[in-house]
C-alpha cells in the first residue's frame, strides 16, 4: 500500500475521494439556527424583565464588606447554643435517615414494575413522585405549619426527602436486576417473599448500602437548611443570629457547618471506598 | 413418572402462536432432547411445564396432577418436583455455592429457615453429598460469581437435584459453555438420568450432543412436533425438515463424537465404566472420558 499525501484527489483504486461529514444533530437548518437564537433572545428578555438594578448591586458590595468585617473574628463564646443546635441537627439527620431508609424499601418494591403487577406499581411510583416534587424547604414549611415549630417537623421533612430519593434509585436498581435469578428461584417452588429474599435483595444490597451512606451525608446538610424555616436544629440558631445582626456568631456557625460537612464527607468517602 | 402434555398452545401478543396444539408424552427415565431452530418454541415449551410461562390453553400432567389447573401454594408445591437448569445458569451471584444449593430447598423450608439459613441437617448432608458427586465440595463458601462456567452449571444441576425432583428440565444447559465443558455437563446429565433414574428433558442446539447423549429426540418447528424418535432415526431428511433445510451443523464436530448415532447401549456402556460417579468431579478424568466417548 502506498501512502497518500493528505488532501490528494482520488483513492488508491483511482476513484474520486469519498465524502463524509458527521451527521448534524438538528437536520433542519431552521431548527439548527433557530434554537440558539431563541435561547439567546429569552435570556435577554429575562434579564431585562427582572429589573436588575445596578445601583443596588453597587451599594451591596460595601455592605457585604461591612458584614464580613463585623463578622470577623467569629464568636464561639455562646458554645451551649451552638452545641445544642448541632446536636439537634445531627439527631434530626440520623433519625430521618433511619426512618426514610426503612420506609423506602417497601415503597421501592412497590414501585418496581418488574416485580409488581402492572398498575399497582404506579401507586409506589406516585408516592415517590409526590415525595420528590418539593424541595425540603417547602416540605419543611408545610410540616412546621402542621406539627408546629421544632425538630419533629425537621425529622418528618427529611424522612420524606430520604424516602423519595432512596425509593426512586432503589426502584431503578430493582428493575435492573438479573431476572434469571428470579426465574430460578420461582422454579424451586419458592413463594414471593422467599424470591425477594434470595433473588432480589442480595442483588440490590450493595446499591442500598451506598445509597444509605449518601443519604445520611445529604441529610446532615439538609438538616441545617430546614432549621432556617423553623424545623429545629442549628439552622434556627443561624437564622436568629442573622436577624439580630450577630454576624460574628453567624460566622462561627457557618464555619462549624463547613467543618461538619467536611468530616461527614471524609467518613462517607472512606466507607464507600471500603465497600468496593 | 409420567409427563403428558396435551394440546398445549401459547402465543405472545397477537403474533403467530409459539406453540400450537402440541402433544408430548415422556415417561420412565432417560434423556429426551428437544431440538429445533431458535424461536421454534423450545424454551416456551419447557417453561410451560413448570408454569414459569403461562400457557394459553392445553393441559400438562405430571403423575396425574394437572399442573395447568394449579394455583398459589399448590403450584409452588408442584414446582418442587420439577427441577430446572438454565442456559445462563441463573445462580444467585452474590451468594455462596452452599446458599445457592440450599436454595433448591426453598419450596420445602419456611421463611424463617430460609432467611436465617437454618436449613434442616438432612438438607445440608444432601447438599454436601451432591456437591461431592459433581466435584464441587471444595467451593462451598465461594461466591457463585467467582466460579467458571462449567462450575456454575454443576452448581445449577446440584441446586435442581436438591429439590428431589421427579423430572429435570434443562434449557440449553451447555449453550454458554465451551465444547469440552459442555460435554462434561452432558455426561453429568447422563449420569443423573441413568444412576438416579431421573428423566431429563433437555433443549439443545447441538445436534451431535443430542445424538450422542440422549435416548430420544423430539424435533420442534413452528410450535409443532415434526420428529420424534431415537437418535438412529434422525437422518439428514429429518434434520432438513426440522431446520428448514438450512445448514444445521453449525458447530465444528468434536473428534470422534459425530460418527453415526450411538444408541442407548453405547451410552449405557460408558456409564458403567464410570461407576457410581463418585469420582466424577476430577476434571482430568472427565476430560479423558469425554474424549473417549
Amino acid at each position: 500500500m502506498q501512502a497518500q499525501a493528505p488532501g490528494s484527489a482520488g483513492t488508491a483504486s483511482g476513484r474520486p475521494d469519498y465524502r463524509w461529514k458527521r451527521p448534524q444533530f438538528f437536520t433542519n437548518p431552521f431548527v439548527r439556527w433557530g434554537v440558539p437564537i431563541a435561547g439567546l433572545a429569552y435570556l435577554v428578555w429575562a434579564t431585562s424583565t427582572l429589573s436588575i438594578n445596578w445601583n443596588r448591586v453597587a451599594a451591596g458590595i460595601p455592605r457585604a464588606g461591612r458584614i464580613f468585617s463585623n463578622a470577623w473574628p467569629p464568636d464561639f463564646s455562646r458554645s451551649n447554643l451552638i452545641i445544642s443546635g448541632f446536636t439537634e441537627s445531627i439527631q434530626i439527620a440520623l433519625l430521618a435517615t433511619a426512618l426514610g431508609l426503612l420506609i423506602s424499601v417497601p415503597i421501592a418494591l412497590l414501585a418496581a414494575k418488574n416485580i409488581m403487577p402492572r398498575g399497582l406499581h404506579w401507586f409506589g411510583r406516585g408516592i415517590i413522585i409526590v415525595a420528590r416534587s418539593f424541595h425540603p424547604v417547602i416540605v419543611a414549611i408545610i410540616f412546621v405549619k402542621a406539627v408546629g415549630l421544632g425538630p419533629f417537623a425537621g425529622v418528618l421533612t427529611l424522612t420524606v426527602y430520604s424516602l423519595g430519593f432512596v425509593g426512586k434509585l432503589l426502584a431503578e436498581a430493582i428493575e435492573e436486576i438479573d431476572e434469571g435469578q428470579v426465574e430460578a428461584m420461582r422454579a424451586t417452588g419458592a413463594g414471593f417473599i422467599k424470591v425477594l429474599a434470595y433473588a432480589v435483595f442480595p442483588q440490590i444490597l450493595p446499591r442500598q448500602v451506598g445509597l444509605s451512606i449518601y443519604q445520611l451525608d445529604s441529610n446532615l446538610r439538609a438538616s441545617a437548611v430546614v432549621g432556617v424555616v423553623g424545623a429545629g436544629g442549628i439552622g434556627g440558631t443561624l437564622m436568629n443570629s442573622f436577624r439580630r445582626f450577630d454576624y460574628d456568631f453567624a460566622l462561627a456557625i457557618l464555619l462549624l457547618i463547613i467543618a461538619i460537612i467536611l468530616v461527614s464527607e471524609a467518613i462517607s468517602g472512606r466507607l464507600r471506598s471500603g465497600l468496593s | 413418572m409420567e409427563l403428558s402434555i396435551e394440546n398445549l398452545t401459547k402465543s405472545y401478543g397477537r403474533g403467530k402462536p409459539v406453540l400450537s396444539g402440541l402433544n408430548l408424552k415422556v415417561d420412565g427415565s432417560g434423556i429426551t432432547s428437544i431440538i429445533g431452530s431458535s424461536g421454534a418454541g423450545k424454551s416456551t415449551l419447557l417453561r410451560c411445564i413448570n408454569r414459569l410461562i403461562e400457557p394459553d390453553s392445553g393441559t400438562v400432567r405430571l403423575n396425574d396432577v394437572e399442573l395447568t389447573a394449579l394455583k398459589g401454594a399448590a403450584l409452588r408445591k408442584a414446582r418442587r418436583s420439577i427441577g430446572m437448569i438454565f442456559q445462563s445458569f441463573n445462580l444467585l451471584d452474590r451468594l455462596t455455592v452452599m446458599e445457592n444449593v440450599l436454595a433448591g430447598r426453598l419450596g420445602y423450608v419456611n421463611f424463617w429457615q430460609a432467611s436465617s439459613r437454618r436449613y434442616p441437617q438432612a438438607d445440608i448432608n444432601r447438599a454436601y453429598e451432591l456437591l461431592e458427586l459433581v466435584g464441587m465440595e471444595e467451593f462451598v463458601n465461594q461466591r457463585a460469581s467467582r466460579l467458571s462456567g462449567g462450575q456454575r452449571q454443576r452448581v445449577g444441576v446440584v441446586r435442581a437435584l436438591m429439590q428431589q425432583p421427579s423430572i429435570l428440565l434443562a434449557d440449553e444447559p451447555t449453550a454458554s459453555l465451551d465444547p469440552r465443558t459442555s460435554l462434561q455437563i452432558m455426561e453429568l446429565l447422563q449420569d443423573i438420568a441413568g444412576n438416579l433414574g431421573l428423566p431429563v428433558i433437555i433443549n439443545i442446539h447441538n445436534v451431535d450432543q443430542a445424538r450422542t447423549y440422549t435416548d430420544r429426540i423430539v424435533g420442534l418447528r413452528y410450535g409443532h412436533i415434526i420428529f420424534d424418535g431415537t437418535p438412529a432415526d434422525l437422518d439428514e431428511a429429518a434434520l432438513d425438515a426440522i431446520y428448514d433445510g438450512k445448514d444445521w451443523n453449525e458447530e465444528p464436530e468434536e473428534p470422534g463424537s459425530g460418527n453415526g448415532g450411538p444408541t442407548g447401549s453405547s451410552s449405557g456402556g460408558s456409564r458403567s465404566t464410570r461407576g457410581s460417579g463418585s469420582s466424577g468431579g476430577k476434571d482430568t478424568k472427565r476430560e479423558l472420558e469425554g474424549a473417549r466417548a
